[in-house]
């Protein structure tokens, strides 16, 4: 019983401090972010296309599949109502609203956040951080905000792609296979999302940019310099983004419809 | 035993060092003189890599004071660390070249963060600097497709880019053949006479490492057991030295880390 105790005080002390210790990593980066963006731009233009080509291939797969997914899902119940002209409005506002930025987050921590966590711990664990500090080279402006700066800048915009595929797909399958009129889809649509909605989506991909970006350069960044220890950062990387994401997503939608 | 090497750039000074409760130095004083090629010796997993990392304030001592050019390395700030820092150039003992930079950008790296130069001249300097460890030819290779020595070589060619005041090596000469270890000797002394660059070599070869410093200090159980120049050091008295120079088994310093009884153990009736 006390045994019990004592392990759930001490997980919730390190849980405790590692918010702790994410939160001041973060206003480091956030501090000097200015700096990097006036004196370093080209860094961070090339961490930009690094993670957006990087996810690029996994979001407009997925991203098409989920459309077309959506199509025959949303044809399915929207009939039972007569109402499959609506498929376009439907789709659109799940897709914006949340399974774009949603998705988009997941697929860049599987896929940059990784990359990115094990880029920057196998640095560590090469001595190569120890070799910038070395330099007089402060690794977190040189090596962690570019990075962190590529994936926010990257997301939005691999989460509009993700939604322009996935409209897309909807549309084969509605309006292709389905037999939904074509002008009803496209007029509904029109007619029925507001900027709000997609502002709400934006605002989303916005924040989980900044949480899929900070864990994967954070996790990597603290990773044990060893080969066990990248692996077990890259894994915490798809984990944790995942939670704060879901979690963060509830939230954001309550505050933005509420 | 003890002659002092004169106008010391770096002093440490009674320094205590732990790691997870384990000593690893205990009183340790050491002199480095300016200008000079000073050897550090001593068996594996003595600290010589934990002393180098002490002196450049990667790490802090628990007690005891390190210098470097009369101030306290321990007591500086961030920006300080920084500017001292860029007066040193350090060779890893794995390299430690970045691995997403190919050879040429990894020399050009100290240059390109700290300086403005021109990109003409730039690309002499590091084209100077990889010429001088034998290496220009593979200035567009990645570290990847390089040798363990070639790397090593490599980020020798890129801690004298800057043109430094110290260089600290760590194991310069371990995996080189013959011919690369001859050439890196020769460079050091160069360096040292053409430039009075002050030298912190770390080396197990004994031989060749001594035929270029002009003060060694040999280090055993977080101690300097024997300091002096290399001639003195090898007709020194003390068997922990005799041995050391001598690369024997037996004596003082044990070869093997502490651990159980071989027999018990291998006959399985240690306790883990
Ligand atoms: N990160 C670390 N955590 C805990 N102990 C460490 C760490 N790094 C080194 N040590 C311990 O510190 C001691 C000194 O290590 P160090 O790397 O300085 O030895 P060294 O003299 O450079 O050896 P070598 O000649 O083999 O390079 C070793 O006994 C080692 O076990
Ligand atoms: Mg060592």
């Amino acid at each position: 019983m006390k045994d019990w105790l004592c392990e759930i005080r001490d997980a919730m002390k390190a849980f405790v401090r590692t918010v702790g210790e994410l939160t001041l990593f973060f206003i480091n980066i956030v501090m000097y972010t200015p700096r990097t963006l006036v004196r370093r731009p080209g860094l961070v233009v090339k961490q930009v296309f690094n993670s957006g080509t990087m996810s690029m291939t996994i979001i407009l797969t997925c991203g098409l599949f989920v459309g077309m997914v959506l199509g025959l899902q949303g044809f399915d119940t929207l009939q039972r109502f007569g109402a499959e002209e609506a498929l376009g409005t439907f789709a659109t506002l799940s897709l914006v609203k949340e399974l774009g930025p949603v998705l988009t987050a997941l697929l860049f921590a599987g896929r940059a956040g990784t990359a990115l966590a094990s880029e920057i711990g196998l640095m560590r664990a090469t001595d190569q951080l120890a070799a910038m500090e070395m330099m007089a080279v402060d690794p977190v402006r040189r090596i962690v905000i570019p990075r962190f700066l590529g994936g926010v800048v990257a997301m939005p915009f691999l989460a509009a792609i993700f939604n322009m595929v996935a409209i897309f797909g909807a549309f084969i399958v509605g309006v292709t296979f389905m037999g939904v009129d074509e002008g009803a889809f496209w007029s509904q649509m029109h007619a029925n999302v507001a900027v709000a909605d997609v502002a709400q989506g934006v605002i989303k991909s916005v924040v989980f940019g900044v949480v899929a970006s900070l864990l994967a350069v954070y996790q990597g960044y603290t990773s044990v310099p060893t080969a066990e220890g990248v692996g077990r950062a890259t894994t915490r990387t798809v984990v944790t983004t995942a939670i704060t994401v879901l979690i963060l997503d509830y939230m954001l939608t309550a505050a933005l419809i509420g | 035993m003890k002659k002092d090497c004169p106008k010391s750039i770096v002093e440490i000074r009674d320094v205590v060092f732990s790691r997870d409760a384990k000593p690893i130095f205990d009183g340790l004083n050491i002199n480095i003189p300016r200008g000079k090629i000073t050897a550090v010796m001593g068996p594996s997993g003595t600290g010589k890599t934990t002393l180098l990392r002490l002196i450049t304030g990667q790490l802090t001592p628990d007690k005891g004071h390190i210098c470097v050019d009369g101030k306290d390395v321990s007591t500086m700030s961030r920006e300080q660390l920084f500017a001292m820092r860029r007066r040193m150039g350090m060779l890893f003992q794995n390299g430690a070249l970045l691995t997403d930079l190919d050879v040429f950008e990894n020399v050009a790296f100290p240059l390109r963060e700290h300086t403005d130069l021109p990109e003409k001249l730039i690309r002499h300097i590091v084209l100077t600097k990889l010429h001088a460890v034998g290496l220009r030819g593979t200035w567009r290779m990645m570290p990847s497709e390089l040798s363990g020595g070639m790397a090593r070589r490599v980020a020798l060619a890129r801690s004298m880019a800057m043109d430094p005041d110290i260089i600290i090596y760590d194991e310069p000469l371990a995996g080189l053949d013959p011919i690369s270890m001859g050439v890196i000797l020769r460079l050091i002394k160069r360096l040292n006479d053409a430039l009075g660059i002050t030298s912190i070599v770390v080396s197990h070869d004994v031989q060749e490492i001594g035929s270029i410093a002009d003060c060694s200090y040999l280090m055993a159980d977080g101690k300097v057991v024997a300091s002096g120049a290399p001639e003195e050091l090898s007709k020194d008295g003390n068997p922990i030295v005799q041995q050391f120079m001598a690369g024997m088994a037996e004596g003082p310093v044990p070869f093997h880390y502490p651990g159980p009884d071989y027999e018990e153990q291998l006959l399985g009736r240690v306790v883990e």
